[in-house]
């Protein structure tokens, strides 16, 4: 009976282990917990950008207006505000609004035709110079136009689309919090995958289910939580930080294999940046990471090794013990 | 004699074969290669049967030691501290050397000793040491979310898969020898034959 209370004992310490860290009762940090980003960054165009913003800067503006001559109270069109947090975090956060915008909005009412304005792309600052260099920004826009979103520049797809020029920042290097990262960049997909209002805007199609699109996909929650859609969606350069050339549905990764695998193309993409610092730590074998566990990918060379010995071993004195016997047969004929 | 009682026999045969089906679709998933997209199984069908199989082998385990709570069958595992180790030395000797010696068997088979000492060491170990551990693991990775994300800096996830990886080679290595100890008998098929039928044929 003491082997039963041991084994009763040790389960329940197991179990009571796994839910009290479940519910938060140890300390121990969870991966999806979010860190504040407590940026101190200070734009020495902030009051230039104040001007924007005063109006910009959130739903509610006020302004005179001379014709009536009193303050008038309006919404701000929703596509119309920054977010000062967000801009000052994002990687265009050191800009002044009128180097992307025209100089001629410091003016109130602003003049109708601004509207009509040419918006730059990313190419147009990045490409060509040598700052951006490491980023290969030319073979992005190669990328970009050989995408299945490219289709629908004439309709108004843009880089900004993804991009958002004032809240976009690089996310993907950031190693601290790799569900952030995921989270973040899948927000970018969804903004228009699953919100009809953008994505009307771009095409004539019927309004998508994701959920119901992905009913194939096994534990489907797990792999939205732990994977960002351009993991799948997406054809892998090796030369870029992030691949763009987004391929048509029908060729989506669809077999487990290509991720659930030793040489797991989660290396060239989600993990890319920490792989070549982890594979250096060797513990785990390569980069299927501390943080992360895909099932097919996480394996330990040493453990493989010792189990085949192990295996062998059992097999060879299985062996011996079978010749040992016929030839004990065969004397006692 | 009649040893294995009908319940013994049906947990037994299902046992086994959610073991052989565990076995080949985690070896599947484990050593899957994208090159290689169907090593043994596919890895969606392997994740699937892996997952029933597993549903099943639980109920089953718990249909078994509650077989073994309720029945005198629970008994036969229970292990002395008396000489023990001193019979566990003379089963090893026997299985490597007596039996070739043409020496009898030290702890024959009877209604009051069903297993052998190292065959209730064996037992023990892995049916309440590591097919629960394999089954809280198991457990762990089918529902990540209430696994322990981090262990002392480490991954909860590949510690619960390392642990359950590791049970179930043990067990295969178990399961490899147990088969061919059950060609031990007085002949080479008895014992399986025992297995089905519930009499136990002595040497």
């Amino acid at each position: 009976m003491k082997i039963f209370r041991f084994l009763i004992v040790s389960l329940l310490f197991l179990i009571c282990n796994t839910y009290a860290s479940h519910a938060g009762v140890f300390s121990f940090k969870r991966d999806n917990q979010i860190t504040s980003d407590t940026t101190t960054f200070v734009s020495p165009f902030h009051d230039d950008n104040e001007r924007c913003l005063k109006c910009h800067g959130q739903g509610k503006y006020e302004y005179t207006n001379e014709t009536l001559g009193r303050q008038v109270k309006a919404l701000m069109c929703s596509e119309r505000i920054v977010n000062r947090e967000d801009f000052y975090r994002s990687n265009h956060k050191s800009f002044s609004c009128t180097d992307c915008h025209s100089s001629e909005y410091v003016n109130f009412p602003h003049a109708g035709e601004l509207r009509m304005e040419q918006k730059y792309n990313c190419i147009d600052c990045h490409g060509g110079d040598e700052k951006f260099a490491q980023y290969h920004f030319e073979e992005i826009e190669t990328e970009y136009q050989q995408s299945t979103h490219f289709k629908l520049e004439e309709d108004g797809f843009t880089c900004w689309k993804c991009h958002n020029p004032h809240s976009y920042k690089i996310n993907i290097r950031n190693k601290d919090n790799l569900k952030e990262t995921i989270s973040y960049d899948n927000a970018i997909c969804l903004n228009c995958h699953s919100d009809f209002n953008h994505f009307q805007l771009l095409t004539d199609r019927e309004e998508i289910n994701i959920i119901q699109k992905h009913d194939w996909l096994p534990n489907q929650k797990a792999h939205f939580a732990n994977v960002r859609c351009i993991e799948c969606h997406t054809k892998i350069n090796n030369n870029i930080p992030v691949a763009h050339l987004i391929k048509p549905k029908g060729e989506a990764v669809k077999l487990c294999n290509e991720c659930h695998s030793k040489n797991s193309i989660l290396m060239a993409s989600l993990y890319k940046f920490e792989s070549k610092a982890q594979r250096r730590d060797g513990f785990f074998n390569g980069i299927i990471l501390n943080e992360s566990y895909v099932i097919g990918a996480n394996r330990n060379e040493y453990l493989n090794l010792f189990s085949l010995i192990i295996f062998i071993g059992v097999i060879g004195i299985i062996g011996i013990h079978i010749v040992f016997r016929i030839s004990k047969n065969n004397k006692n004929y | 004699m009649y040893l294995y009682p009908k319940w013994i026999r049906a947990w037994h045969i299902i046992n086994a074969v959610m073991f052989l089906i565990l076995i080949v679709t985690g070896l599947s998933m484990q050593y899957t290669d994208k090159e290689n997209a169907s090593y043994v199984v596919g890895f969606a069908i392997a994740v699937k049967w892996h997952n029933f199989a597993a549903i099943v082998l639980i109920i089953s385990y718990i249909l078994f030691v509650t077989g073994n709570l309720l029945t005198k069958n629970g008994r036969y595992y229970r292990i002395g501290k008396k000489d023990f180790l001193s019979d566990l030395g003379k089963q090893l000797k026997y299985y490597s050397w007596g039996m070739f010696k043409g020496e009898k068997h030290p702890f024959p088979v009877t209604e009051e000793r069903k297993f052998n000492p190292l065959q209730k060491l064996t037992y023990v170990l892995s049916m309440y040491v590591a097919v629960p551990l394999l089954i809280i693991s198991g457990i762990g990775l089918l529902f990540p979310e209430i696994t322990i994300t981090r262990f002392f800096g480490v991954s909860g996830l590949i510690l619960t898969d390392i642990l359950h990886i590791t049970m179930g080679f043990f067990l295969s290595i178990f399961m490899v020898i147990h088969i061919y100890t059950c060609t031990l008998g007085a002949k080479p098929t008895s014992l399986f034959w025992g297995m089905i039928s519930g009499y136990h044929r002595s040497e």
